[in-house]
């Protein structure tokens, strides 16, 4: 019973994190491009403008949803739905807590704790190129064709990067699962004082990943595949309404599960250094007079839901990096894109493995 | 439980797989096969081999058929359907030999006498990459000489022919 | 309960025959290659399905190493194949099997 349970409870606190912050970035993209800007940005619907998102929301759902003649009526209705796919199941793989002892088991706290891991990661998201694709041919429209076109080139192109990269963290950790490139980087400390996350030793890999991460959630300075400029609105030009906008939560969804997985690569996923998250636990239940909730001690619940906060202040920081990138660099021109992801990123994340492989071996890592 | 799985995923591949042979578009014959890809790295979980689920969608289903679509979209063959009209007799006796390879095929299969599964550890990751990088590496070499050559055939044959005007 | 082999076996062999009838009798060049993906992919079920029967170690990793590196070829496989596409269909503005009878151009 346990079993079945413990992975669908795992399961909320996550659709809770990643719908909510579709809910904040779409606010904090527009406050902070304002910012940038130099504007005032959306201040009228309650404190800050808060409400603005509401107002949106409302909006997308009473407006009309158009499907344009000619068509393929199928795809056309499914892709919307696909790109939510990847965003919805990608962060089973991702650990989010001290282990916890369920019945005398130690409980890893990810929804799905296997050797594949990270591999089932990157291949659920990987799908994500489908509703693109689907939604750019279906629509019957040039620039909704040329937007997914470029969008299938771009994100495979940028995949392999992206792979490279995630390998070389995987080398030390000697694991595909998360949660054990997690506890590597609790066990080590760099030059002394540094915390040990992998961002020290494999800056390079960070910043493939961190570009190429760029380019497989289509935000500028990659959004090619729906550059307005060139393509109307690449390959959602002819989606309306609530289907525009489930592509539009289905980016900052995606955006979200991947600063999760970069957060846990790079920076120690929901661990804080020097901070034992369990202990800090346990003493706040201790406050609390340690009571049992549904059978399991307070200490079992309270661990989880701080490293999930630790992780979810993390992933913040990186989503207001990808904001802040967003409102601050021009697009690229689709030949630079191309050169950058093949003649740039690909050679540097294979010097990045090679060299982390070999400082593997040799024991420095 | 383990057989309504394998029963619905069979049927999922099944009927998705003759969508790919049948339907008229290209892109929901490609579209289908993704189907069949993913019906069948459901049954390798089943089976005790997730790496190569894993492996199947990332690989098969996430850059093997994107770069089919790719291709059909770049030639625009929608407009393509159709263009030559098969023969009958073609027809039936490509089905009458399906059907014949069909039975010929599983009944030698399931004539085979085998002694039936113990309850068997399934093969870990540990175990799969160690055999990899020592019992298998020179074909894992090959393997990565054959992509080599693969990327470059690629790009010379898709390359426009030698027309000056559009040097790149 | 565990799934009989013989069960994915007689799976595969079905998924095979219909690879193979749409390799026959199709004449877009496009859904004849993914007949033939069909085909391979229904010959790497019956790899992993004798992989979990055998009880020796070696032959198991054995089955899954060849769907390993099954799935490299099919990505060469793919990428030549599709690139011949684009140079057919250059030449010709069509991939109709019909239509390409000839030996040269």
């Amino acid at each position: 019973m346990a079993e079945l349970l413990a992975p669908l409870l795992m399961i909320v606190p996550w659709v809770v994190a990643v719908l909510t912050a579709v809910v904040l970035m779409v606010w904090v993209e527009r406050r902070m491009s304002a910012l940038i800007q130099d504007r005032r940005g959306p201040n009228r619907l309650g404190p800050l403008g808060l409400f603005q998102a509401i107002a949106d929301a409302a909006k997308f759902i009473f407006k009309e949803s158009l499907t344009p003649a000619g068509a393929d009526r199928p795809l056309y209705l499914l892709a919307p739905l696909l790109a939510l796919l990847p965003a919805l199941t990608t962060f089973v793989v991702i650990p989010f807590g001290p282990a916890i002892e369920v019945s005398e088991r130690t409980l890893r706290m990810l929804v799905v704790d296997t050797d594949t891991g990270v591999m089932l990661f990157l291949a659920l998201a990987s799908l994500g190129v489908y509703s693109l694709v689907m939604a750019g041919y279906s629509s019957n429209n040039k620039y909704s064709l040329l937007g997914s076109l470029r969008a299938a080139a771009q994100m495979i192109s940028y995949e392999l990067a992206l792979t490279l990269s995630v390998v070389a963290v995987l080398l030390p950790a000697t694991s595909l699962n998360l949660a054990a490139v997690v506890d590597y980087q609790v066990s080590k400390q760099w030059l002394g004082f540094l915390p040990g996350w992998n961002v020290f030793p494999q800056a390079l890999g960070f910043l493939v990943f961190l570009v190429a991460s760029f380019a497989e959630t289509n935000r500028l300075p990659f959004d090619l595949p729906e550059a307005e400029s060139e393509l109307v609105a690449g390959y959602h030009t002819e989606y309306s309404a609530m289907r525009f906008a489930l592509f539009f939560m289905g980016e900052y969804m995606a955006m979200t599960t991947l600063s999760a997985l970069g957060v846990t690569l790079y920076f120690g996923g929901w661990t804080l250094p020097g901070v034992d998250l369990a202990a800090v636990a346990a003493t706040v239940a201790g406050w609390c007079g340690a009571p049992q909730l549904f059978g399991l001690p307070l200490a079992s619940w309270l661990g989880p839901l701080f490293g999930f906060g630790v992780l979810m202040a993390k992933v913040a920081l990186w989503l207001l990096f990808f904001v802040w990138v967003r409102w601050t660099f021009p697009r690229f021109r689709y030949d630079q894109l191309m050169r950058l992801g093949w003649k740039v990123l690909l050679p540097l994340a294979l010097v990045n493995l090679v060299a982390i492989a070999m400082l593997t071996v040799g024991g420095v890592l | 439980m383990e057989i309504a799985v394998f029963i619905l995923f069979a049927l999922v591949a099944v009927i998705s797989a003759i969508a790919v042979i049948t339907h008229p578009n290209p892109v929901y014959s490609t579209l289908s096969l993704i189907v069949t890809l993913f019906a069948t790295a459901v049954l390798f979980v089943l089976l005790g081999a997730p790496f190569l689920a894993a492996l199947q969608i990332l690989l098969y289903a996430g850059a093997i058929l994107v770069l089919f679509l790719f291709v059909i979209m770049l030639l625009n063959l929608r407009r393509q359907r159709s263009t030559s009209p098969r023969g009958r007799g073609q027809v039936t006796v490509a089905a009458l030999g399906a059907v014949l390879f069909f039975g010929t095929l599983a009944a030698s299969l399931l004539a085979t006498g085998r002694p039936e599964p113990g309850a068997l550890a399934p093969v870990s990751l540990h175990q799969l990459s160690r055999a990899l990088f020592s019992h298998y590496l020179l074909p894992f070499q090959i393997i990565g000489l054959l992509l080599l050559v693969a990327v470059i055939a690629a790009t010379v044959l898709a390359r426009r022919a030698p027309a000056p005007e559009e040097e790149r | 309960m565990t799934v009989p082999v013989a069960w994915y076996l007689v799976l595969a062999a079905l998924l095979f025959a219909i690879g193979a009838f749409g390799a026959l009798f199709r004449r877009n060049g496009i859904t004849v290659f993914l007949s033939i993906e069909l085909m391979l992919n229904a010959a790497n079920l019956t790899l992993v399905a004798y992989s979990r029967e055998i009880a020796e170690l070696s032959a198991r990793i054995t089955g899954q190493m060849v769907v390993f590196f099954a799935l490299a070829v099919a990505a060469a496989e793919a990428a030549v194949g599709l690139a011949l596409f684009i140079a057919i269909f250059r030449q010709r503005e069509t991939i109709d099997l019909n239509r390409l009878n000839l030996m040269r151009w």
